[in-house]
């Protein structure tokens, strides 16, 4: 047997093959997260494909997070299917507010090491962090997925992104990620798993790591997984979860290529509209005054995120410009009562923030607050396409957490180093 | 052998889902009969009035990136488009196309114009694609293995309901 890739290691345990690059394998899948967006589309395929029972509904969730409150009549009754459906085949539900899918995923530790997991949500990448194999599917594969409990997948090759040196101070994980998918280019990772390496990679955190499997769609990436290590240890000793048996790449294995991201060369960058890939250094963003200021979703609203965040709020004086709303929401429910109790969220409520539900927020205009016409929008989120938060004419600008505050306070695009 | 014949509706590159129908026109309906009116909006408002059945997609690289919602691919079949060519395709986007029948060729698309006449065969040693107007043509062998199951069975429905899970080839 020659050596594996983490992604060839998992996909062979989990199709009982040997399996390398280019196989199409059919695999018996770990974990399938379904949500208010896809999985009423994806029960209409069930009910066509025939199906009568869910495979294995344990290995099922759903996460009302897109329509987190429900947004219009119809969006309801997609939650009230969804709910039947559930109800019916014994599969679990994570209602309105309770957070986004791949979160939940995470935070619970149902996402663990080694595991296929499957979602029909493109941000599942995200899971990549714990050392599972997680890819984005559609309705359809997800309806399969629920009915027989194996998918067909072809091993892609692997990308290998190493990280080294040390990140300068004011530099955030969405800021590597930023560059990270910028190097790659909008489709340089399409067909392609990334796996994350570097001598360095010890000074990624949990949450570090969750931005950048979650932004790596944005380069077309099909996973993004991490290595196992003590950090990751150390979120399943938390969670008070055995991890299981993570899945490790063999020296010699081969990769497609290899990208080096030299750390110390990074600055505070800005996604400038209308695509995630289209990265500049802050400092070399012109003067772009700012409308609306939004800290969530499933990149950028996480406790480290609002922690960072206040960070900079509070250095700079607490007080948010004329005009500038920020809004905040929270990536989940757990989230949530975490920053509720550490006094985050009062805090940010008083600086006049407009805190709303945990789930996907305003990020796709499904649900929550929408940019007015020809608006500037400030986002921690990871697509900035036009109309994607339901205003053709508003322009979204992606950026860390810190950005995004330092632009809250000066209603601009602003340095956060520079805010005193 | 079948073959089809229409009119290239010319794209760039990286067309996203949220292009070709925006989450936003979800919270109304999952109905394609009606999203279809909203077919591409965010590239050119009048698209989808424009639209006639027979067209053909042409696109750039990276047609479908973004999130894997199906109805990018339904959408487009409810408007009476069959076949999508792009240099290449977002693999979420790809496999939503053959679960639901809708064909992705990909191939070099550079000669295409908006306009341009265009004949799709399909037989069983594969596709070939011909641009009327240049004389440009490109060959591609059947689609192997699983997808082509699938799309040979008309897409993943029929392919699950007649087989029950999925084989290997």
């Amino acid at each position: 047997m020659s050596a594996q890739t983490i992604s060839e290691k998992i996909l062979s345990a989990k199709s009982e093959r040997v399996a390398h690059a280019g196989d199409v394998v059919v695999c018996d899948v770990d974990l399938v997260l379904g949500t208010d967006a896809s999985a009423p589309m994806a029960i209409a395929y069930f009910e066509r494909m025939g199906g009568a029972r869910v495979h294995d509904s344990s290995r099922v969730m759903f996460a009302l997070d897109h329509y987190s409150p429900p947004s219009s009549p119809a969006t309801r009754g997609f939650h009230e299917q969804v709910r039947a459906f559930a109800g019916k085949h014994g599969v679990r539900v994570y209602d309105v507010g309770e957070g986004i899918s791949h979160q939940i995923a995470v935070e619970r530790g149902m996402a663990r090491p080694g595991m296929l997991v499957v979602g029909a949500d493109s941000h599942t990448v995200t899971c990549g962090a714990v050392n599972a194999f997680a890819t984005g599917v559609g309705s359809s594969d997800l309806a399969a997925a629920m009915l027989t409990g194996q998918l067909w997948l072809r091993v892609p090759q692997t990308i290998r992104v190493v990280l080294v040196g040390k990140r300068p101070p004011g530099v955030a994980a969405k800021d590597v990620a930023l560059a990270m998918i910028s190097n790659l280019g909008a489709d340089g990772a399409e067909y392609h798993a990334l796996e994350f390496t570097g001598t360095d990679v010890r000074d990624f955190s949990m949450d570090d790591r969750l931005v950048l499997s979650n932004l790596a769609v944005e380069a077309g990436a099909k996973a993004a997984v991490w290595q196992s290590d003590e950090i990751l240890d150390a979120h399943f000793a938390r969670l008070g979860v055995e991890p299981g048996r993570p899945a490790f790449a063999d020296d010699g294995a081969h990769y497609a290529r290899e990208l080096v991201i030299d750390l110390a060369s990074l600055a505070p960058t800005v996604a400038l509209p209308h695509s995630p890939v289209n990265v500049v250094d802050i400092a070399r963003v012109p003067e772009t005054p700012i409308h609306m200021v939004f800290i969530g979703t499933c990149t950028g609203g996480r406790v480290a995120d609002y922690h960072e965040a206040l960070a900079v709020l509070e250095r700079g004086g607490g007080k948010l410009a004329n005009g500038v709303q920020l809004v905040v929401t929270p990536a989940s429910k757990d989230v949530e009562r975490e920053l509720a109790t550490d006094g985050t969220l009062a805090k940010l409520t008083r600086m006049g923030a407009t805190i709303t539900t945990p789930g996907c927020g305003a990020c796709c205009g499904t649900s929550g607050v929408i940019p007015g016409d020809g608006m500037n929008v400030l986002s921690t989120a990871n697509r900035n396409f036009r109309a994607r938060m339901g205003n053709a004419t508003a322009s979204i600008y992606l950026a860390s957490p810190a950005a995004c505050a330092a632009a809250a306070l000066t209603g601009r695009i602003t340095d956060p180093r520079s805010v005193a | 052998m079948t073959s089809h014949r229409g009119r290239a509706r010319r794209l760039g590159d990286d067309i996203n889902t949220d292009y070709i129908i925006a989450s936003t026109r979800k919270k109304e309906t999952l109905d394609e009969n009606i999203l279809k009116r909203y077919l591409l909006e965010a590239v050119d408002p009048g698209f989808a009035a424009s639209v006639r059945a027979e067209d053909v997609l042409v696109a750039g690289k990276n047609f479908g990136c973004g999130s894997a919602m199906e109805v990018a691919a339904t959408v487009i079949l409810a408007s009476g488009i069959r076949i999508v060519l792009a240099s290449s395709f977002a693999r979420s986007f790809y496999r939503n196309a053959i679960n639901n029948g809708l064909l992705p060729i990909e191939c070099d698309t550079r000669d295409i114009a908006e306009g341009d006449p265009i004949t799709v065969a399909i037989d069983a040693s594969g596709t070939t694609i011909v641009n009327e107007r240049t004389g440009w043509r490109a060959a591609q062998p059947p689609l192997s293995g699983i997808a082509g199951d699938i799309l040979a069975a008309g897409g993943l429905v029929p392919y699950l309901k007649r087989e029950g899970r999925f084989h290997d080839a």
